[in-house]
Parts: C-alpha cells; structure tokens; sequence
C-alpha cells in the first residue's frame, strides 16, 4: 500500500491543477469572446436591465402577461421544483386555487382551454417560457387592462414565438420577459 | 408531436454515429496503436515524470486493485477536507457560502468519488466556485477515468491471449484524462459557451425586474462542469435544478448536445469492446440488446407523460401537452421523458424534471432501468455490469447443453460463478435492505413519520406508495450510481447522508472489485479454441438467453418491491 501512496497524491496534484485550474481558466478566458462575456445576457428596457434572457420572472399583474407558477417564486439564487407527487391531494388542491385564481383574473376564458403549464409548476422554478397558447389566452385579459386590441397583442406573441429548432427538435415557446418589454413599449 | 420525435430520433442516431468512431478511437488509445492525439505525447510524459511513473511497466492484479483503492482513499479524505472548511477558503468564495456538516461533507465526497453525483445539498446555496471546480468537478474527472479505466482493464482479460496484467492503472488513468476526457469536455465546453451557458468568476448578481421585484441571480463556472458531468457518466449538476436550469440548459441546441455527450461514452464503450477484441459481432449483439432494453423502459415513460396526470385532467382543463408538473416548456413532456429514460439506464442522473412528479408507472420504469444499469450503463461500468449477466447465462446455458462453461475461448470456473452470483445479488440485497430499514423507522415514529420531516408527499392516510417509492428510489440510485432522486425526499439529513453514502460505497467497489477478480482469472487461464461443442457467445440466440436471463434476475430482486411501491400506487391511484 505505501508504494501506492506517493504516486496517487503526486497524480492528485498534479490532475488537480490540470483539471480544475487550468481547463476552467481557459474555458472562462474562451467565454469572454461570447455574447455576455460568459456572465450571462441581460435584457434592457426602460434604460436599464430588468432581467436575464434565459432566467424567468414573476409576473403577477393583470397587465402583464404572467409566467408559469414557480415552487420558489422565481428566487433565482435557489432553483428547485415542487417535487410533489402526481396524486398528491395537498398538490391537487394548489393547482385547483391557481385553476380559480386565473379564471377570476381572465372570466372571458373557458376552463378547458387553460393550458396545464399555466397551473403548474417548472421543474427550475425558474422556466422563462410559455407556450403559445398559453399567451394567447391571456391576451383578453391584457387587452382589457391595458385598452389594447386583442388582435394587436395576438400578432405581438406571434412575433414572439420561437419555433422549434431546425423544425425537428422541441416546440414553439415564447419568451416572457422579452414579450412583456415589447408590450411596454406597445402604445 | 410527430416533429418532436423525428427530432429525438434523429438525435439518437447522431449518438450511435459519433459513439462508433469514438469507440475506435478508445481502442486505438488503450492498445496503444497510433491515434489522434499522439502529439500530446512529449506533455504526457512530462505529466508522468512528475507523477513518478514509469507508464511502461505493467502492474499485477493485486498491484492494480491496490493502486484503485489507495488513489481512492486520497481523494475522498481531501474532497471531505476541504467540504468541510470550503468556507475558509479565500480563493473564489465570494458568496460567503457556509462550510458542509459531516455527514454532508462524507456524503458528497463519497457521492462525487464513486461517480453518483447524488446532491444532497443545492449547489447555488451549498457549495462555493472553488468546491464546485476542486472538488466536485476534480472527481467527476478521475471517477470517470476510474471507471473507464477498470472497464478497459476487465476488457484487457478477455482477450484471447493468456497473461497475468491488466495493464498500468496510473497510465490508463493519465490517458483516460488527457486523451479522451479532457479534449472531449473542452469542445464541448466551448459549444456551450457560445450556447448561453455562464462560465464566469464573478459573483451573484443583483437585479430589479421588470415588475419591480429585487431579485438574486446565481452564476459561475458553469460550462466548464457540464461537459464531465455527462461525459463521465456523473450527472452532479453545477445548479440545484441540475440540467432544467435555464443557465444549465437554455434550449433544444444544448439539450441536444448534453444528451449526446450522455450518450457518447458508454456507447463508446461496447464499440470500443467489439473493436479491441476484435469481435465486432459481439459488440453489435451486445449494443442491440442495451438499445432494445433501454427502448422497452423508456417508451412507456413518453407514453405514461404525454398522456398526463389523470388527477389534473379530473380538475377540467387542457392537458394536451403532456403532463407538464416539474417539467421545462423548452423542452416539453416528450423530450424531457425522453432524456429521463436515457439518464435512469446510464447512470449519469442528471435530470432536465423533476422525476418525483412524474407519473406512478413511470416510476416503476425508473426504477427498472437504475435496478439492472447494463443497458448502456455507466462509462466502463455498464459493461462490467453486463458481464456479469453474462456469467450467468453462459453458465445457464452451458448447464442446459451438458458443457463445461465457457467464455471467448476461457473456461469459466466455479470460484467466477460464485463470485458474478454474489455480485449480483449484492446490490438488491443493499438497497431492499436499506428501505426496509426506513421504512421501519418511518412506520414506528408516531403520525407516520411527521416528526422526520423526511416524506414531502405525506398522504392523508396511512398507505405510502408514493412516499415508500421516493425511499426506495434513493437507495437504488445510490446503489447504481446513478444519483438523481426523488427530490421531495428531505434527504439532508444524518440518517439518510450517512446511509446513501454506505450504499454508494458499496455499491460501486464490490462490482469492480468482483468484476476485475473474475477477469483476473480468465485471463490467467489457457485459451480453448472453439469447437463444434462449444456455445456460442456470439450470436442472437445467445443475446436472447441473455436477455431473459436478465428478466428473470430482475423480475425475481426487483419486483416484489416495485409491487407495493409504484405498482401499487397506480393501481390505486393513491400517493
């Protein structure tokens, strides 16, 4: 045993300083080249930054369109899901009152359209997307809070809509900070 | 529907496509023939000299087992060290993150070490950028080559020559990094960088967004840990949300670049097994029955998700897409199903959702796969795992024709049987045992184990399917390495730290150590050419016997838990 022991601490070194300093300096100095310099793209409005491209937000007013439920109330520094269990009776109940809460905030929608992404939980906690029609069926409401045209704000999510990759890989989502900026900037 | 599993198709087409020149490759490395990266020879000998040894001498088995467990041994009392004073460390520490308990300092450091990568801490919170880089990424690293290094030394001995060496595992070890997982995380990385991945020393940042609210965003080296952690077959993510965080994962391109350097290397490997020995038609078996295995497990867990929570259509509204709890709109249910089949039989684990909110059967197809994890399985590891199913059906079938047992040309001996059974049934008998016993405990603390604060799913009864399956699902990770878990599991506890970490430890070196005996004495015996008595290995019907002696060693460990875990709970629909 004792043979093995200066070789194994000396490889212990010498793959530590290998593997943990010298790849991640070099990755990170390869990461200044691209698009936010390895920190992370920010999206601006109003003159400043209000969020992350890829990290969601909560959006909870009626004149914003609003982002999935979260397990952690989009707490960026502490990603989880709700973990809960598919039959869970405590789970079904939350997912009922988000099922009341919406159609109190959006009376002109018909429960059988709610999308269940609306009613449930990301698995980060912090998704930044919704479907399509997930937006879409917000825009009733929005149109009302805002004294937009309902047709106005359908065309703003179509022109929103990312389309699956290549055609082939995932669906089509849309970005709900970058649409609730342009809607700021809709007059 | 259709576009998305045109897409994935094709992604796994991609995979079997790169797996095959990689395979190659693997073998032009190990059996020392000239390969792509020959160049680096004149640093890796300068890498050896440091070291302080002689990469041409070749070690004896005992030597060899001696040299895995010493290197071990090192590196967990580091990893354990330096968890538990992570917050004296002045080098990038800039989120004043708190040092690791004990037994979350052993737990981790056994998780990372043995390649299981179970979290039972939240990396945003829990572990600072100098932990995640020195620690945990540095393991990921010399765990995989571990693991691809006795996979290569297993194979090594089942060559048709007779010999006495599996070769020098501190080379092995250095080529493992330097060839084949060093190069392969850099391009990666680099892709991902550009992909939106962070790969950044700087701290949190503080924002106000859109709607007013001050909020925290967590970064840091990212993109550097991903590409080893599924390349190594690891799965620790650098997040808490592990690959379903955005910052982890921001969309269809890097998903599709994660899974297929999930993918890569355990495929590699049986091609690299079918090159090496120069028995391309065993490997071509070998591969269809991972590939048909892993399709079996994973195309029930599709189906099971994308027809959704029948409790939420129950409540009235448009569950088309799948059921979407614990799950990413980027990804959607069936490509989020489809990477959760693929990370249960290669025991990787990352998750891009959270499995404890999938569905009930899809829970007995997660257990399933982790419960054999030789379909693929991990780097090296999975096919030592197969070999011992292999053991085991040419044994069966050899007793069926009135043979001695062989295998390639050895005869295999009482002393290997004996050793492949208790391999075997080793792993069940740990993790069946370890839930039994919290199970105990949770059926005798009073109000069903409230006080525990360990079942996140309580039910309002007294039956605890749900809550029986999230215990038993932890120990068959632990046990398979896998590592990902049922996350409503408050798994950061004293008991459950300390008992996983058993698992894992055991989990992981009795294989190896079986394995690697068992190999040790085929290649000390004399080659047998074939004769028109002897059963082939190398043909269909023998992949056939194999694969239902598989069904029979599984349905006869497996099933009588998975009956009153996640059977139960769909036939009653209960938690």
């Amino acid at each position: 045993m004792k043979t093995n022991l200066i070789p194994a601490i000396r490889l212990t070194v010498v793959m530590l300083i290998l593997t943990s300093v010298i790849y991640p300096l070099v990755v990170a100095g390869i990461a200044k080249l691209a698009p936010g310099g390895g920190k992370g793209v920010t999206v601006e409005a109003k003159g400043r930054v209000v969020g992350y491209a890829l990290i969601g937000q909560k959006f909870t007013e009626d004149r914003y369109f609003n982002s999935r439920p979260s397990a952690v109330e989009y707490n960026a520094a502490g990603s989880a899901g709700s973990n809960k269990g598919p039959s869970n009776p405590d789970y079904l109940k939350t997912v009922q009152a988000r099922i009341d809460t919406f159609m109190v905030h959006n009376p002109s929608v018909k429960k059988a359209d709610i999308p269940a992404e609306l009613v449930t939980a990301s698995g980060s906690g912090l998704d930044p997307d919704l479907s399509p029609d997930a937006a879409k069926i917000q825009v009733a409401r929005i149109a009302k809070a805002r004294g937009l045209s309902a047709d106005r704000l359908n065309q703003l999510v179509e022109e929103h809509t990312k389309g699956p990759l290549l055609g082939v890989f995932g669906h089509s989502t849309v970005n709900v900070l970058k649409l609730n900026v342009a809607l700021d900037q809709l007059k | 529907m259709r576009s998305e599993l045109i897409g994935l198709a094709l992604l796994f087409g991609a995979a079997v496509g790169l797996s095959i020149l990689v395979g190659r490759y693997l073998s032009r490395v190990f059996g020392c023939e000239r390969s792509l990266f020959d160049w680096l020879a004149p640093a890796e000998r300068v890498l050896f000299r440091l070291i302080g040894v002689d990469p041409g001498v070749s070690m004896r088995w005992p030597q060899y087992l001696g040299a895995v467990a010493v290197t071990s041994v090192v590196w967990l009392v580091l990893a354990v060290v330096l968890l538990m004073t992570q917050a004296q460390i002045p080098v990038w520490n800039q989120q004043n993150i708190p040092s690791m308990e004990w037994t979350l300092a052993l737990n981790t450091a056994i998780s990372f070490l043995t390649s299981t990568n179970l979290q039972h801490y939240s990396g945003e919170t829990g572990a600072t950028y100098f932990s995640q880089m020195v620690v945990l990424m540095f393991l990921q690293f010399v765990s995989a080559a571990t693991s691809l290094t006795v996979g290569v030394a297993l194979v090594r001995s089942l060559r048709s020559q007779t010999g006495n060496s599996p070769g020098n595992f501190y080379a092995d070890l250095v080529r493992s990094i330097t060839r084949v997982l060093l190069p392969l995380s850099l391009l990666v990385a680099i892709g991902l960088v550009f992909a939106g991945v962070p790969m950044t020393f700087a701290p949190y940042d503080s924002i106000k967004t859109l709607q007013g609210d001050l909020v925290s965003v967590a970064r840091g080296p990212v993109a550097a840990m991903l590409p080893i952690k599924h390349l190594g077959s690891n799965g620790g993510g650098f997040f808490g949300a592990n690959t379903a965080h955005p910052f982890e994962n921001p969309g269809m391109a890097t998903y599709c670049l994660h899974l297929i350097t999930v993918f890569l290397l355990p495929m590699a490997f049986v091609c690299f097994v079918g090159y090496y020995l120069n028995r391309r038609k065993l490997g071509v078996i070998i591969f269809t029955l991972m590939t048909g295995c892993w399709l079996l497990l994973t195309i029930p867990i599709m189906q099971q998700e994308w027809a959704g929570n029948p409790a939420i259509s129950a409540l009235g509204i448009d569950q088309s897409a799948g059921s979407l709890e614990g799950k990413e709109m980027r990804f959607g249910t069936l490509a989020s199903a489809f990477w959760c089949g693929v990370n249960i039989v290669i025991p990787a684990g990352a998750l891009t959702s959270m499995h404890d909110s999938y569905t009930s059967l899809s829970g007995l197809f997660m257990l399933l796969g982790m419960q054999v994890d030789a379909f693929y399985g991990g780097v090296g590891t999975g096919f030592m795992y197969l070999f011992l199913y292999i053991i085991i059906a040419v044994f069966i079938g050899s007793l069926m024709i009135g043979r001695t047992p062989e295998l390639l040309g050895k005869k295999v001996g009482q002393t290997d049987i004996q050793l492949a059974t208790g391999v075997i049934v080793a792993q069940p008998l740990l993790y069946l045992g370890l839930t039994a016993v919290a199970a105990l405990i949770v059926n005798q603390t009073p109000d069903d184990g409230a006080a525990l604060g360990w079942l996140g799913n309580r039910p309002t009864g007294p039956d605890h399917y749900h809550g029986f399956t999230t215990m038993l699902y932890e120990y068959v990770s632990s046990v398979a390495g896998n590592g990902s878990g049922f996350e409503g599991l408050g798994d950061n506890t004293p008991f459950w730290n300390l008992t996983t970490a058993l698992a894992m430890l055991l989990g992981r070196f009795i294989p190896i150590v079986g394995t690697l005996l068992i190999g040790a004495s085929l290649y000390r015996k004399p080659f047998v050419p074939d004769s028109s008595g002897t059963l082939p290995t190398e043909s269909y019907t023998f992949g056939a016997l194999l694969f239902i002696v598989i069904v029979i060693i599984g349905a006869l460990c497996f099933f009588p838990a998975l009956a009153i875990g996640p059977i139960a709970e769909y036939l009653t629909g209960a938690t």
